[in-house]
């Protein structure tokens, strides 16, 4: 039995791979007798105010084509992709899913989501390449439509940098150099916080610096979780915990709401969808905080990373996936559904076009200050730099969340972690039966 | 809990009114346990008076005030609350009364039987089957909410209220205790005496052996309560349709909303409150029942 699953793992990694025909063939295999009669399909999403976007499809386009969409409101994270998994074990999934890029390829490798390159139509051309991507894992399929995106970016309190002479920092160079100004002149107080709970967020801080954790070549896997650039990152951040110039303590805690609400902080390097978060986190400062580009590794560069963004996929339990992918099109990319999506359910659209348009033409109401946030964000976007997301991105975030939040509690080397973290995710690849080049 | 310490000081004071040498001895035993169980009580109530203190408060007050301080916010967070998707909280309220509540009695039920029967009969792989049970009651049931939904997943029963019901119905851990309390409680003279009246089998079970067995069946009753009232895992692998959610599952989708989206803490913090209640009026009203132990203790000497 151990030899038949692996050979059948194996087998879709390089399906994933080379982007293959079997799978390919397999995923698309009932286009041909979808489109007759009344379809219903059933859509598993997050994403709050989902089932009035999908009102409007229900009303309009989806109503001319007899398509009707049912959302079934799920939670997000990682449990709804071993939800998926399991309900596709019993071929029994809903027509589409919600899906953050990251679990792509983990739900490609398992044969839960079809390939509709064929069902999407122009749909590329809304997209940079990018993110374009993230979708497609680098071959000729595409997995799902890119929804939502989450470009990295510096938010700083405008009032406390001019207030202890900071300079916002373009380089990670000067990131340093301000995080101890700081602690000079305000012991008390922390530029910011490396927080070992927020993998996604150091997955793409290593993403800016170039690095590609996991790559195809030939049949073989090969993870570089530990590569020289994402060393750099983890020896940058070590450092600055190990000088004590930045906090230590993780993000997202009722601590560290209290830190950004009471200046004790006063910089959060995070992405687009900030705003929703330091609204709840930090309201009594509001209009007090700048975004800017992510601080830079060399000056003459200009790439950001990405720190969360989903897509919505079909599944292969489908079986009506030509008209699920017509749907997945529309939300996607349909100016009405895009505004919808913005006003509804508060997503940064993937799609190039909407980003500065409808809901994004003025700037979020926590930043009313910076009268340009939009159009700055979308140049932002431009700048994302590629992601490289393999078959166990969980088994990775949960090594990173162990190793890291022990290093940086104790304030050692953060590189023994990174080590930790690779090792365990080959390890975990070759149990699985993926091979996996050294 | 610490009242039992607190008896048991108590008549040993009340009964050597002159000595001085005998109530201070005892006094310093019940010292430790009694600090034991305070802080015990304290352990476990700590977070039960953060979730009804943070209920009242409004999102801004809640991460900037001190933690036990109480806000100003409840009535609008249970405004905003009710509101929330038009009510679908009292929704999924009512949807774990049903799990919990249905489930509990039938699961109730079922032990009542097996455990009376594995009690009173003496039959051919009696010992074989209580000990499959045995093995069952140190099986988590968390491990068997997959296989579950995969058998389920066969009978096309996923997503509906029966494939959260059926599974929790059979419980070993109330068929053990059943079974146990059943044999202390149900002597086999009062069985055979039954029997020697002409009454059905039926009869002795339901007339004679399931009223001695109440108290055992009200903890049964009560045990398989909580877990369903609590339970995760199950309804959330077996459920997709959010009008089918029960309370925590429900919960969860509001936590969990994607990162873009700030987590409706204080919907969450206020729900979970109100969640809490149920289970404490539960247990209060059935308190009453535990008495009758030892009643049924006195009967049977």
């Amino acid at each position: 039995m151990p030899h038949t699953k692996r050979r059948r793992l194996v087998t879709t990694a390089v399906a994933v791979s080379l982007g293959a025909t079997a799978l390919a063939a397999c995923g698309s295999s009932d286009d041909s007798k979808a489109d007759s009669g009344p379809v219903s399909l059933t859509y598993w999403a997050w994403a709050p105010g989902m089932d009035k976007v999908v009102d409007l499809w229900n009303k309009g386009e989806g109503k001319k084509d007899q398509i009707t969409v049912t959302v079934k409101k799920q939670a997000s994270g990682d449990t709804l992709v071993t939800k998926i998994l399991t309900a596709h074990k019993a071929k029994n999934g809903p027509d589409l899913v919600q899906a953050e890029y990251q679990a792509l390829p983990t739900l490609v490798s398992n044969d839960a989501v079809a390939d509709i390159s064929k069902s999407v139509g122009d749909a590329k051309s809304k997209f940079a390449d990018g993110v374009w991507q993230q979708v497609t894992l680098g071959t000729d399929a595409v997995y799902a439509v890119p929804q939502d995106i989450g470009p990295m970016m510096f938010y700083y309190r405008a009032d406390l940098f001019k207030k202890y002479g900071l300079k916002v920092p373009t380089t990670w160079d000067e990131f340093a150099q301000d995080a101890r100004q700081l602690k000079k002149k305000a012991p008390g107080l922390d530029l910011t916080t490396f927080s070992a709970n927020d993998s996604g967020l150091f997955a793409g801080l290593a993403q800016q610096a170039g690095a590609k954790w996991w790559t195809t070549s030939g049949d073989k896997w090969k993870v570089a979780i530990d590569d020289a650039a994402t060393q750099k990152v983890a020896s940058f951040w070590g450092g600055l915990v190990k000088e004590g110039v930045i906090d230590n303590q993780p993000m997202y805690t009722p601590a560290w709401n209290k830190a950004l609400d009471t200046g004790k902080q006063i910089a959060w390097v995070s992405a687009v969808w900030a705003p929703g978060t330091l609204t709840t986190a930090a309201p009594d400062t509001k209009g007090k905080w700048a975004m800017a580009p992510l601080p830079q590794w060399s000056a003459s560069e200009n790439v950001t990373g990405s720190w969360g963004g989903s897509s919505t996929a079909v599944t292969t339990d489908s079986k009506h996936q030509a008209a699920a992918a017509k749907f997945a099109a529309w939300l996607n990319t349909d100016g009405e559904a895009l505004n919808a999506l913005a006003k509804e359910s508060g997503i940064y659209p993937a799609a190039t076009n909407a980003q500065t348009s409808g809901a994004f033409a003025t700037s979020p109401d926590y930043f009313s200050n910076q009268s340009d946030f939009y159009t700055k964000a979308a140049e932002i976007a431009k700048t994302t730099a590629p992601s490289a997301w393999g078959p166990n991105v969980n088994v990775a975030y949960s090594s990173f969340n162990d190793a890291f939040g022990a290093a940086a509690k104790n304030k050692s080397d953060f590189t023994a972690a990174l080590q930790k973290m690779q090792d365990d995710t080959v390890a975990d690849m070759k149990k699985q039966g993926f091979e996996v080049s050294q | 809990m610490s009242s039992l310490a607190v008896r048991k000081a108590a008549p040993a004071a009340g009964t050597t009114p002159g000595t001085a040498q005998g109530p201070p001895l005892r006094r310093r035993i019940a010292l430790i346990p009694t600090i034991t169980l305070l802080l015990g009580a304290v352990y476990t109530l700590l977070p039960v008076a953060w979730v009804v203190i943070a209920s009242t408060k409004s999102g801004s007050e809640l991460f900037s005030t001190f933690t036990f301080l109480p806000g100003s916010g409840f009535a609008d967070n249970l405004k905003d609350l009710n509101a929330y998707r038009d009510g679908i909280y009292w929704k999924w309220m009512g949807n774990s009364a049903l799990y919990a509540g249905l489930g509990a009695v039938v699961s109730t039920g079922v032990s009542a039987f097996s455990g009376y029967a594995l009690a009173t009969y003496r039959f051919k792989g009696r010992e074989a089957f209580f000990n499959v049970l045995l093995a069952g009651v140190l099986m988590p049931p968390v491990i068997l909410a997959i296989p579950q939904y995969l058998l389920l997943a066969k009978a096309n029963l996923t997503d509906s209220y029966l494939s959260v019901l059926l599974p929790q119905i059979l419980s070993p851990y109330g068929v053990y205790l059943s079974r146990i309390y059943a044999a202390a409680a149900v002597p086999s003279d009062v069985v055979e005496a039954g029997r020697m009246d002409g009454a059905s089998e039926w009869r002795i079970f339901t007339r004679i052996a399931l009223p001695m067995m109440i108290p055992g069946m009200v903890t049964v009753f009560l045990f398989q309560f909580v877990a369903v009232w609590n339970n995760f895992l199950l309804p959330y692998i077996m459920l997709s349709d959010d009008e089918k959610f029960p309370l925590t599952v429900g919960l969860y989708t509001l936590l969990e909303q994607g990162a873009n989206t700030p987590a409706l803490y204080t919907l969450v913090i206020t729900g979970a409150f109100l969640a809490v209640l149920p289970l404490i009026a539960l247990f209060l009203v059935i308190q009453r029942f535990w008495s009758l132990d030892l009643l049924s203790g006195a009967v049977k000497s």
